[in-house]
């Protein structure tokens, strides 16, 4: 059995008697005896290296593609080798989070320099220290604009469907309205929008690029949002905000997004990041930890978790949210991925990703029945086909030459090409995808 | 120390990525960003350096001893943080075809296995990120619970003043009224009050047990029963389960749905506040609301599937998935005699320290702890005018971290130590002495302690500044 309790039998035995009990039972004498366990239905415990043979195992029966065309919400990147390599420094990696300030200045200003670029990205005022992932930045950002007057909030059904998902979930606990402002040609109907506007609304979400890789026309839906008082979020991918308008330069009021393709393994489907930034007027209703600089008794420059009496552990049911453990190591992955990557390499990583898919993209239309779902659109790393066939069955041709395609939607394909896929893996999966589609 | 983007210099960065080996396409000057982007351009030694100075200002449970309570600061083995990082697990994309995530699957599922085992409950998903998500995909279950029954007029949940924060914080955010009932004299739930609060209006009840004091209900099966009997389901907040693994059961108290922190008891790190993982458990009868998607198994294959009556998704995907890794790591390696032997020698190592401390300083409460224990600074505070604060500042100057502080609010000039099981008699021994020297110097030279800490790279900080001012990035100041 492995164990990791360092102290031995003597030892303990040594320590009961100092409470004065002559046996562990003794200890949970407390515990009424109906509660008690009886028998513990599991394995014995194991060596490590049974353990190690055990787990890879279990991760043998997962087929690892190493040319992938999928991203729908979480995307294959590069990650730079001083990434890990940071990360598994033991003091961030088993740290609490860092209420004692005096002892955590290392966390705290990486947190700090997180925030920075995270507005750098977004062009907005303020960061929060992360949140889980995009998802739940998502539904925590519908929590910032929402109150008892503007009880409603619409979102564009071109946002991921998860997201979508999770803001339902989180505003069924509030209870908000969501209302789906619905799509025309792969963008956000802005007629629909306007009739849908209203007094009542607080906000409207959407994600740029959207869900099909297009970049939609944010600074208008801003303008529509903002002419009926409401305010405007977006959900982006954060890469593409190395190229693309910032949220802050649409007139958003929160930009929020999945900060996984910052660093973080597909790992299928977490630990990600969450990122929240918002203009300096919703500042205190951003939720979860901030980090702020301050200076000591001797004025020493430091930086402190601050603005904690929008919190949970202050302020128990007024909280702005109930949020304490956030996605702090997968901050400091997304900080060391931006410092290794730099304004140059991010810029270059956002070019690869449109100029590559935009080859994919022309390479698939050659293809006898496969062409764009929505033409004339400009679109990020994503984008979506028709398929002559069933797209599974499609997919699952490629899938037994070791490529995992794109994400199958209706009777479409939603494909993603980044910087790790090379021409000539796009050249194959093309030739493999025709050759598909012929039989 | 200076900031990362005060050491970017232009003319210097990583080299990376490849050449691009497609035609170039460039967006219209339209769609892009005019505001410069401002990321530092550094070379890779100076990025290391960089991060490895800061580390060296972090205290982790690698540091030294780290008895912060309820956070279950054991240590974390590094087996979990290897098998976490098999490309087996990190390299698949969380929507590839179900036929080649067998593996992820079959981790998700034996960890609900075990898990439910440790807990006494029959579902779990693993979809909430932390424990605070945990508690409110656990109270929406309570919620869709009882509007499936058209039960729409219990709008309350119960909570004790000594509940954690996130307590009410999830409930409010559930959509709940929250009801604080006090703690009686003894720490424990005051069940007339109990039986005074509960209601056709009541929804559910939380509690952590043991609870913030470090004591065990003894009334457990009472308080279950009268929140049962209201109509009101029990919601078991998992944040002090090391307690009790393998000697008693949330299932087996009464209690309906849960959460765990599997960063505090089944031993994945905090990364400095995140990621954890906080599963939500529940009894069968209240299966078909978790998240979804489910894992379900089958003879040959492991299988999602939806619910239609699910309270929905509460995050993309599964949850954090490597963090799962790591539990189930954990589980595998200590087996059923390893997980009861941690629940013991936690409690062990509890109640030795509290032991030997309350030759010195005064406890909370007397009986015989749990994993935790709470001292009360109130009587030092009087005559010598040292806090909790100072005495946990003075910790620092000796390498410990100090425990938590001001909490369970019941208890005046709090500091709650939790040891972990993986803590030797050694380690032990020298904090002892280290808190019993602080009490000396507490009553010879209390100014002491009002100036520590002296040895940490940072004096004690202007919280007020911080907060009235506030400077959040690189590039703002202080305007007064």
């Amino acid at each position: 059995m492995g164990s990791y309790v360092p102290s031995t039998i003597d030892e303990r035995n040594d320590m009961l008697k100092a409470v004065g009990l002559d046996n562990i039972d003794q200890l949970f004498s407390s515990i009424p005896d109906e509660v008690k366990v009886k028998k513990l239905n599991l394995p014995l415990g194991q060596s490590e290296l049974e353990v190690r043979r055990s787990m890879e195992n279990i991760a043998d029966k997962n087929v690892v593609f190493k040319k992938i065309f999928r991203g729908a919400g979480a995307y294959n990147h590069y990650i730079p080798a001083i990434v890990k390599s940071v990360t598994s420094k033991e003091d961030f990696l088993t740290a609490y989070t860092p209420y004692q300030a005096e002892i955590s200045q290392g966390l705290l200003q990486a947190i700090f320099e997180y925030q920075t670029m995270i507005c750098e990205l977004t062009g907005m005022d303020v960061s929060n220290a992360s949140v889980y992932d995009g998802a739940t930045a998502a539904a925590e950002s519908v929590a910032m604009v929402t109150d008892k007057k503007r009880n409603k909030i619409i979102v564009s059904s071109t946002i991921h469907m998860h997201v979508l998902k999770t803001i339902k979930t989180y505003c069924e606990g509030s209870g908000v309205e969501v209302i789906v402002a619905p799509e025309k040609d792969g963008v956000t109907d802005t007629e629909a929008l306007k009739t849908l506007l209203d007094e009542t609304v607080a906000g409207v979400y959407m994600q740029q690029p959207n869900f099909y890789g297009i970049i939609e026309d944010a600074e208008n839906l801003s303008e529509l949002t903002h002419a009926a008082g409401a305010k405007f979020i977006m959900g982006c991918n954060p890469i593409s905000l190395a190229i693309l308008k910032t949220p802050f330069e649409c007139g958003a009021d929160i930009a929020v997004g999945e900060g996984q393709p910052l660093g973080m393994p597909l790992s299928f489907g977490g630990p990600y990041l969450g990122f929240m930034a918002c203009r300096e007027a919703l500042m205190r209703k951003l939720p979860g930890r901030i980090v702020g600089e301050t200076v000591d008794l001797e004025g020493k420059k430091a930086f402190v978790l601050t603005l904690q009496a929008r919190e949970q552990h202050i302020r128990r049911e007024k909280a702005s949210s109930n949020i304490c453990s956030n996605q702090a190591l997968c901050a400091l992955t997304a900080s060391v991925y931006l410092s290794a990557m730099g304004h140059d390499g991010l810029i270059d990583v956002a070019n690869q990703c449109i100029s590559k898919t935009r080859y994919l993209a022309n390479e698939l239309c050659k293809i006898e029945g496969i062409r764009l779902k929505y033409a004339d659109k400009e679109f990020f790393n994503e984008f979506v086909t028709t398929c002559s066939i069933k797209p599974n069955e499609l997919l699952q041709k490629l899938e037994q030459k070791g490529i995992l395609g794109g994400y199958p939607i209706d009777d479409g394909i939603l494909w993603c090409a980044t910087e790790m896929n090379s021409k000539d893996q796009i050249d194959e999966l093309v030739a493999s995808v025709k050759e598909a589609v012929k039989r | 120390m200076s900031l990362i983007f005060d050491k970017s210099r232009e003319g210097i960065g990583c080299s990376i990525l490849s050449e691009l080996d497609v035609e170039p396409v460039l967006f219209p000057e339209k769609l892009k960003r005019t505001k410069s982007l401002n990321l530092p351009q550094l070379a890779e030694v100076d990025i290391s350096r960089h991060y490895t100075e800061l580390s060296k200002k972090v205290h982790g449970v690698n540091d030294g001893f780290y008895p912060l309570g309820s956070c279950t600061m054991k240590y974390n083995p590094k087996i979990n943080e290897e098998i976490a990082a098999l490309a087996g697990f990190t390299k698949i994309h969380p929507l590839q075809p179900e036929n080649t995530i067998q593996g992820c699957l079959e981790v998700l599922s034996k960890a609900e296995k075990y898990l439910c085992e440790i807990t006494g409950m029959d579902n779990m998903s693993f979809q909430p990120a932390a424990g605070a998500h945990g508690e409110f995909a656990g109270l929406l279950i309570i919620k869709a619970y009882h509007k499936s029954k058209g039960d729409l007029k219990r709008t309350k949940i119960i909570v004790p003043d000594s509940a954690h924060g996130t307590n009410p914080a999830s409930a409010t955010m559930a959509g709940f009224e929250v009801v604080n009932i006090p703690s009686g004299d003894d720490g424990c739930v005051d069940i007339e009050k109990l039986e005074a609060a509960v209601g056709d209006d009541t929804a559910g009840f939380m509690l952590t047990n043991p609870n913030t004091v470090g004591l065990f209900e003894k009334n457990i099966l009472k308080i279950t029963e009268i929140v049962h009997n209201a109509g009101g389901l029990v919601y078991y907040d998992g944040a002090n389960l090391n307690a009790i693994m393998g000697i008693a059961r949330p299932g087996d108290m009464g209690f309906d749905v849960m959460h765990l922190n599997l960063h505090k008891t089944f031993s994945a790190p905090h990364g400095g506040g995140g990621p954890g993982s906080g599963p939500v458990g529940c009894k069968s009868f209240l299966s078909k609301f978790l998240p979804n998607p489910q894992v379900k198994e089958y003879s040959d294959k492991y299988e999602f599937s939806n619910s239609p009556d699910s309270i929905g998704m509460v995050k993309s995907f599964y949850g954090n998935f490597l963090v799962v890794v790591k539990a189930l790591t954990y589980i595998l390696t200590l087996g059923k005699e390893g997980i009861k032997q941690a629940s013991e020698n936690a409690v062990l190592n509890a109640n030795y320290m509290k032991c030997e401390l309350s030759k010195i300083y005064d406890m909370a409460f007397d009986d015989i702890c749990m994993h935790e224990f709470v001292m009360t600074l109130e009587n030092l505070k009087k005559e010598k005018g040292v806090s909790a604060m100072d005495v946990a500042k003075m910790l620092l100057d000796n390498g410990i971290h100090p425990p938590t502080m001001y909490f369970p609010m019941i208890v005046h000039e709090a500091l709650m130590v939790e040891p972990t099981e993986t803590e030797s008699k050694a380690t032990l021994d020298k904090a002892i002495e280290v808190f019993s020297d602080i009490y000396k110097k507490a009553m010879a030279a209390s100014e002491l302690l009002h100036e520590a800490p002296v040895k940490t790279p940072v004096r004690r900080l202007d919280e007020v500044l911080a907060a009235r001012n506030p400077v959040l990035k690189s590039g703002d100041r202080h305007t007064d």
